[in-house]
């Protein structure tokens, strides 16, 4: 079974959010790199348990400039076979998609993992798009994937409930909490990462349907008013009338 | 200027239909909704009080496969020589919108919590709610997803007309085998009143009174990553950067310590009122009103005082 797993870099979570160049560019000064969440502790480690179960191949994927190898070695050191970096800014997710899904076409693979969103622009779009660009079905927010053969069994979010659904490969599926649990990468998973094959791809030129103009922040809360905890009535009153929330 | 705005209506109509549409309306231009599913004529009518000229609903179309949905809205679109595209931000249009961008190469904006500026671009929630980006779309169409809860429905108008609508969508390559549905639970994503709860309520024995005070708010329940994760409560209540980024107007917090990571997926409410025993708590600097005090003398005393005000109305 040939896997492949799309992998985007994240601010780590305790990143201080700001912007420089009139608030047209996220400030980068200080912000330590890590592969985003959800794209690590299930899309990636689902990928190697299959792997260890059933054989086959994993393949990491990430598409962004050469300082994105650091995290692309983490994910060799948590136990990915090989890694290919497409050469260019993931400036938007119709770029980047078009991008992998380009990569994926030479390449053959049964499945394709994604999680379910970055934790930086939140879109959720990158995954529907490589589908529809392979023209491949599509398992969004799986919180559990088992393989039978050619057919995936999974567990997936909807709108007010939960499915479970069929699908056979190939097919492309973004992940969510429940499908695995974070690894921490050992001593021997770091050294053997730093041979492991890490191939350079030129993009593909495609067009950018989407451009962030500049960002903002939230306005600070002015101060907490504080409640006498034997008084909720107080607080019930507040909630009403100056809030008017309920 | 022609506009088309997909619903979810197989289970009825729901607020965040009622919010796209209404967006879709301040758009201006012709308003066309597309559905699938069952919903019957005379309920999905009502969506022209909030702005549709006409429903277009296909009814071979059950369920909520991507590919079909996908084709479905992709020829209404064409029928109806759509320009802008609207979705609410939920599981369905996660899994559909970037199908349909690709499709008609058409630019998306994802988590649209305004309308479109002056300029044309459009405000949405980035890093997890700690800070909003401006996104303007190149292409000729462009598709947007609206956040729940970021747009208030608006009723002026009369009944509309629905007529049906043949997609010709292939059969699905998903099979469903069988979907849960929580019976009486009102979804996290589009609760207008959220009570969350952290590791100072001790135990999952304790979530009783959690689950009372939601009860006589009429909210729904949230909680903190640890408490998801060592299982005290199901996984889609966690919210927070790596769990469901939700924006109620009303954010009561319980025994949470507010970390960064759970501040991020809320910070977008309304109103927030903090239950903490420590001053020092960080959460008290992202709350509009604080109580210092322990949660198990203050949660039913705060229960009885909506039960209170429920009765008396005011
Ligand atoms: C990569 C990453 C992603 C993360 N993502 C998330 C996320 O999405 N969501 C999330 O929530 N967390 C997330 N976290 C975890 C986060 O950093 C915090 O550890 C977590 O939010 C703490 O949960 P808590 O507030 O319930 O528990 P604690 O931090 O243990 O806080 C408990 C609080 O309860 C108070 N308390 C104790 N007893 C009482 C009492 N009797 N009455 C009232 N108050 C009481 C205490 O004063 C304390 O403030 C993430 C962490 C990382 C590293």
């Amino acid at each position: 079974m040939k896997i492949l797993v799309c992998i985007s870099k994240s601010p780590d979570t305790t990143s201080k959010i700001a912007f420089v160049d009139q608030n047209t560019k996220f400030d980068e000064n200080g912000v330590q790199y890590i592969i985003n969440p959800y794209d690590e502790w299930y899309a990636l480690v689902r990928a190697l348990e299959i792997k260890e179960t059933l054989g086959g191949d994993v393949t990491v994927i990430t598409v962004g400039p050469i300082a994105d190898d650091a995290i692309i070695r983490k994910a060799l050191a948590i136990g990915a076979d090989d890694a290919v970096r497409i050469d260019a800014d993931p400036t938007d997710a119709y770029y980047t998609a078009v991008q992998i899904a380009e990569y994926a076409k030479s390449n053959n693979f049964d499945l394709v993992l994604t999680g379910k969103e970055t934790i930086n622009y939140n879109g959720s779009q990158v995954a529907g798009m490589i589908a529809e660009s392979l023209n491949m079905p599509f398992v969004s927010l799986a919180s559990k994937l088992d393989v039978n053969g050619s057919t995936l069994t999974l567990e997936r979010e909807i709108v007010g409930g939960l499915q479970v659904v069929e699908v056979s490969l190939p097919a492309v599926v973004s992940c969510a909490k429940g499908m695995a649990e974070q690894r921490i990468p050992n001593m021997r998973g770091i050294m053997a990462a730093r041979t492991k094959p890490l191939q350079v791809v030129a993009p593909v030129s495609v067009e950018l349907l989407t451009t962030y103009v500049n960002y903002t922040m939230p306005n600070a809360k002015s101060s907490c008013k504080m409640i006498d905890p034997m008084n909720m009535d107080e607080l019930v009153a507040l909630l009403h009338n100056e809030a008017k929330v309920i | 200027m022609s506009v088309l705005v997909y619903i979810n209506s197989n289970s009825g109509l729901h607020k965040s239909a009622l919010e796209t549409v209404s967006y879709g309306k301040k758009l201006g231009g012709n308003l066309t909704v597309i559905t699938s599913g069952s919903a019957d004529d005379s309920s999905l009518a009502t969506l022209g009080k909030y702005g549709a000229n006409k429903v277009l609903v296909d009814r071979s179309i059950q369920g909520n496969d991507d590919q079909q949905l996908t084709q479905l809205i992709a020829s209404a679109a064409d029928s109806v020589g759509a320009t802008t595209i609207i979705f609410s931000h939920d599981l369905t249009a996660k899994a559909v919108a970037p199908r349909l961008s690709v499709r008609l190469k058409a630019g998306l904006i994802s988590g649209a919590i305004e309308l479109p500026a002056a300029d044309g671009t459009v405000k949405v929630n980035v890093f997890s709610g700690k800070a909003f980006g401006s996104v303007k779309v190149n292409s000729s169409v462009k598709i947007i997803s609206l956040l729940p809860n970021s747009f208030q429905p608006e009723e002026n108008g009369n009944n509309c007309a629905v007529e049906s609508f043949s997609s010709n969508a292939s059969s699905s390559l998903i099979k469903v085998l069988s979907t849960k549905k929580p019976e009486g639970e009102i979804p996290l994503p589009e609760a207008e009143l959220v009570v969350s709860a952290g590791r100072g309520m001790k135990g999952p024995e304790n979530w009783g009174m959690v689950e009372d005070l939601a009860t006589a708010l009429g909210a729904a329940t949230a909680c903190s990553r640890p408490v998801a994760d060592i299982g005290w409560r199901p996984h889609h209540e966690h919210v927070g950067q790596t769990g469901v980024a939700i924006r109620p107007n009303l954010y009561i917090a319980i025994g949470i310590s507010g970390a960064i990571q759970h501040l991020a997926g809320v910070n977008g409410s309304k109103v927030i009122v903090v239950i903490n025993t420590d001053a020092e708590a960080p959460f008290f600097k992202a709350a509009d009103y604080g109580i210092l005090g322990d949660a198990f003398e203050v949660l039913p005393r705060l229960t009885e005082a909506v039960k209170k005000f429920k009765v008396s109305g005011q």
